[in-house]
C-alpha cells in the first residue's frame, strides 16, 4: 500500500481554500458527472468530483493540482457524503494528490517493461535538473513521481506529464521534451520515435499496410 | 499468419480517424439493428458457440458468463453490463489501443452484448491513467447518441440502451470486478467477497457481468462473420483472434493482432523483428502480463501462444502481454521490481497481501543482492504459498506466481549471488583483511 495522508489542516490551510467552490464551468461539468449515475446514487460522482475539483486547484495554483482538506470537505457537501468518505477515496487512489505539486508532475514510469527498456535513464535525467521524487522542485516547475505501470509498454519507456503521455523515451528525448515545457512549450505526445506513428512496429510495419493511406474496407475480402 | 481481412481491428494503429464516419467506412454500425433482431439467446448461443474466452486474462468463456444473467427481473431490479477498461497490468497496453483507435467497436459491442444479457445500461471503467483515450472515448460515445445508435430506440432496435463513461484515479485493484464495482459505487476499490457474484447482486446490488475491453469489442464481428470463421482460428478450447503485446527486449516492440495458438517463435520473428541479439540471447519471458510466472527461453521458444499451451508450461496466456527479457536482464530485479508494484498496489484488505507483498518484496530485493542465507529462497517460497489462495481476490496470488516462476527457474542463479556475497564476509576472508 502507499503511503498517503493528507497534508496538515492549518489554519493558513484553511485561509487559502476554506471558501473553495467550483467555478461555472467546473460546477457544469461536476452536475453532468452526477447525471450519469442513477437516482439516489450521486456518491458514484466522487471519483469525477475529486478530479474535477484537483483540477480547478490546478488552474487557481498554476499547477498539476490537489486536494487540500477544505476541498475535500467541499465535495463531500456537494454530494451529501460524510468527509471521511470522501476523504478515504481521495487517500485510496494515486492520482489524486494528496500534497501540493509543480506544474509539470513528471510521472517516471519505473514498472519492469518499462525498467527493462531503459527507464533508469529517464530518472538519471530528471535527478540531473534537480527534481526529487515527490518534491516540488525550487522553481515550482516539476514533481518527479515514480508510477506504476501506464499502459504503454509496446512504447516504452514512457513519461506521463500532467495529462500527456511521451513515450519511446531516451534520456535525451526526455531532456528535450522537458526544455520544451519549461520554456512554456508543448512538445509533441505520444511517441518520439521518428517515423513511428503509435504501436505498430517501428518502420517495420508487418499488417493492415492497405490502412496507411486510406481507410481501407475489408469486407470485400471477407468470404 | 493471419490474413489482413481477418483481422478485427483494423484501425489498430490509428493510421485513420476514429471518428463515427470513417468507423461505418469500415464497418462498423453496419445495421446493428439485425444482430438486435436475433434475440437475447441467439446471440448468446453465437458467442458461446464461437469458443471466445474472456480477453481480460482469466479466459472465462464469454457466452457462459452471459448466460449466467437473469432472464427477467422478478423484482424490478435492472440488470447492468461493466465494461473493464481498466487496463494496468504491466505488459498489457491492447484496451488502450481499441478505445483510441476503434472506440465505436467497444460502443458497438456494448449494445449488442447489453443487449443479449438484458442489461438497462453499460458502465465503462476506464483507468484515470488514460485521460487522452477517455476523452475519444467520450467523443466516440456523444457520437453514437447523437445519431441514435444508443440510447432510447438505440439503432432503431427498439431497445433503450445507455452507454457511461467512469474514469478510475490509478488503482491496479480495480481490474478486479468486485472491486471495479465498488470503485463505480463511489468507494474505496477492495474487492467483495464472493458469492454473491456479480451475476446475482453486482452494481447497486443489481445483476451485473464485467466483461474486457476485449471481449465485448469482438462481439459485432463475431456476429457478423459468424463463430465458425472466429472459430476456425487457434487450437481446440483456444479460439479466436487475439491482441498480443510485446514489450521489452525485441527489436520491435509492439501491438498486434494474431490468432490464438501462433508459436512464440513466429509472434516475435514475424511482427517483433526478433529478440534483440538473436534467438540464442533470449532469456526467459513472462507471456502474460506481469502475474503469470516467467518461462525460460528453451520452454518458450516453440510453445503455441494461447491459454492451454502456457498453462502447460506452467505459465498463463492472462492479457497477451508478453514481455520478453534478454541475457542483459538482471532477472532477479525484474522480478522484485513486479513484487514492488504488487506491493503498491496491495489494497490493503487482507492481512496476508498487505503484510505478505510488502514482505516478499523485501526478501526479494535481498536475494537481488546476494545478501541472504540459502534457506531463506524455501521460506520465501513458503511465504508466497502462504499467501497464494488466502485473499479475498487474485491479488495474492499475482504476486505469489512470479517470485514461485523465478525460484522455480532460476534457483541456481540466486544461490549464486547469496554465495558470491556472503563469500565476502566468510571466516577467512575476514581473518585476510584482519
Amino acid at each position: 500500500m502507499a503511503d498517503r495522508s493528507p497534508a496538515p489542516d492549518t489554519p493558513e490551510l484553511r485561509e487559502r481554500w476554506g471558501a473553495f467552490e467550483f467555478n461555472e464551468s467546473y460546477r457544469a461539468r461536476a452536475d453532468k458527472a452526477i447525471a450519469r449515475y442513477p437516482e439516489g446514487r450521486q456518491r458514484s460522482a466522487v471519483m469525477p468530483l475529486l478530479d474535477l475539483a484537483q483540477r480547478q486547484v490546478g488552474e487557481e495554483t498554476n499547477t498539476q493540482g490537489w486536494l487540500p482538506l477544505p476541498v475535500i470537505e467541499y465535495v463531500a457537501d456537494y454530494l451529501d457524503m460524510p468527509v471521511i468518505r470522501v476523504l478515504e477515496v481521495a487517500s485510496f487512489y494515486f492520482m489524486y494528490n494528496m500534497k501540493p505539486v509543480g506544474k509539470y508532475h513528471v510521472q517516471v514510469c519505473g514498472t519492469t517493461p518499462c525498467m527493462l527498456r531503459g527507464s533508469d535513464g529517464l530518472f538519471e535525467t530528471c535527478k540531473k535538473r534537480g527534481m526529487k521524487k515527490g518534491h516540488v522542485s525550487e522553481d515550482g516547475l516539476w514533481t518527479l513521481t515514480e508510477v506504476e505501470c501506464m499502459g504503454n509498454c509496446a512504447t516504452a519507456p514512457m513519461v506521463q506529464i500532467n495529462d500527456d503521455n511521451y513515450e519511446d523515451l531516451t534520456p535525451e528525448r526526455l531532456d528535450t521534451i522537458l526544455d520544451a515545457l519549461a520554456k512554456g512549450e508543448q512538445p509533441k505526445a505520444g511517441t518520439q520515435e521518428p517515423g513511428r506513428h503509435t504501436s505498430e512496429p517501428a518502420n517495420a510495419l508487418s499488417s493492415l499496410e492497405a490502412m496507411v493511406d486510406e481507410n481501407h474496407d475489408y469486407r470485400s475480402e471477407w468470404s | 499468419m493471419l490474413a489482413d481481412k481477418d483481422r478485427i481491428f483494423t484501425n489498430l494503429y490509428g493510421f485513420q480517424d476514429w471518428g463515427l464516419k470513417a468507423a461505418q467506412q469500415r464497418g462498423d454500425w453496419d445495421d446493428t439493428k439485425s444482430l438486435i433482431a436475433r434475440g437475447h439467446d441467439n446471440i448468446i448461443e453465437e458467442v458461446k458457440a464461437s469458443g471466445l474466452r474472456g480477453r481480460g486474462g482469466a479466459g472465462f468463456p464469454t457466452g457462459l458468463k452471459w448466460s449466467f444473467m437473469p432472464k427477467e427481473s422478478k423484482d424490478g431490479r435492472p440488470s447492468f453490463l461493466v465494461i473493464n477498461a481498466d487496463e494496468s497490468e504491466p505488459g498489457s497496453c491492447k484496451d488502450r489501443e481499441i478505445i483510441r483507435h476503434d472506440p465505436h467497436k467497444l460502443i458497438e459491442g456494448a449494445l449488442v452484448a447489453g443487449y443479449a444479457m438484458r442489461a438497462r445500461a453499460a458502465y465503462i471503467y476506464i483507468r484515470g491513467e488514460y485521460i487522452r483515450e477517455a476523452e475519444t472515448l467520450q467523443a466516440a460515445i456523444d457520437e453514437a447518441y447523437d445519431a441514435g445508435l444508443i440510447g432510447k430506440n438505440a439503432s432503431k432496435s427498439g431497445y433503450d440502451f445507455d452507454v457511461f463513461l467512469h474514469r478510475g484515479a490509478g488503482a491496479y485493484i480495480c481490474g478486479e470486478e468486485t472491486a471495479m464495482i465498488e470503485s463505480l459505487e463511489g468507494k474505496k476499490g477492495q474487492p467483495r467477497l464472493k458469492p454473491p457474484f456479480p451475476a446475482g447482486a453486482g452494481l447497486y446490488g443489481c445483476p451485473t457481468t464485467v466483461n474486457n475491453v476485449e471481449s465485448i469489442a469482438v462481439v459485432p464481428t463475431i456476429l457478423r462473420r459468424g463463430a465458425s470463421w472466429f472459430a476456425s482460428f487457434g487450437r481446440e478450447n483456444n479460439k479466436g483472434t487475439k491482441l498480443f503485446q510485446i514489450s521489452g527486449h525485441v527489436n520491435k516492440p509492439c501491438v498486434v493482432e494474431e490468432a490464438l495458438s501462433i508459436p512464440f517463435s513466429e509472434l516475435i520473428e514475424k511482427h517483433c523483428g526478433g529478440i534483440i541479439g538473436g534467438k540464442d540471447n533470449l532469456l526467459a519471458v513472462i507471456p502474460g502480463g506481469s502475474s503469470v510466472p516467467l518461462v525460460p527461453a528453451e520452454q518458450i521458444w516453440d510453445a503455441p501462444m494461447d491459454f492451454d499451451g502456457l498453462k502447460d508450461l506452467g505459465s498463463g496466456l492472462g492479457t497477451a502481454g508478453v514481455i520478453v527479457m534478454d541475457k542483459s536482464t538482471d532477472i532477479v530485479r525484474a522480478i522484485s521490481r513486479l513484487s514492488y508494484f504488487y506491493k503498491h498496489e496491495s489494497c490493503g484488505q487482507c492481512t496476508p497481501c498487505r503484510e505478505g507483498t510488502g514482505w516478499m518484496w523485501r526478501m526479494m530485493e535481498r536475494l537481488r543482492t546476494g545478501d541472504a542465507a540459502i534457506e531463506e529462497i524455501d521460506m520465501l517460497q513458503q511465504v508466497t504459498k502462504q499467501v497464494e489462495g488466502h485473499t479475498i481476490c487474485a491479488l495474492g496470488d499475482a504476486a505469489a506466481w512470479p517470485i514461485q516462476g523465478l525460484i522455480r527457474h532460476f534457483r541456481p542463479e540466486l544461490e549464486r549471488r547469496i554465495e558470491e556475497h556472503n563469500a565476502k564476509f566468510a571466516p577467512d576472508t575476514l581473518e585476510a583483511a584482519e
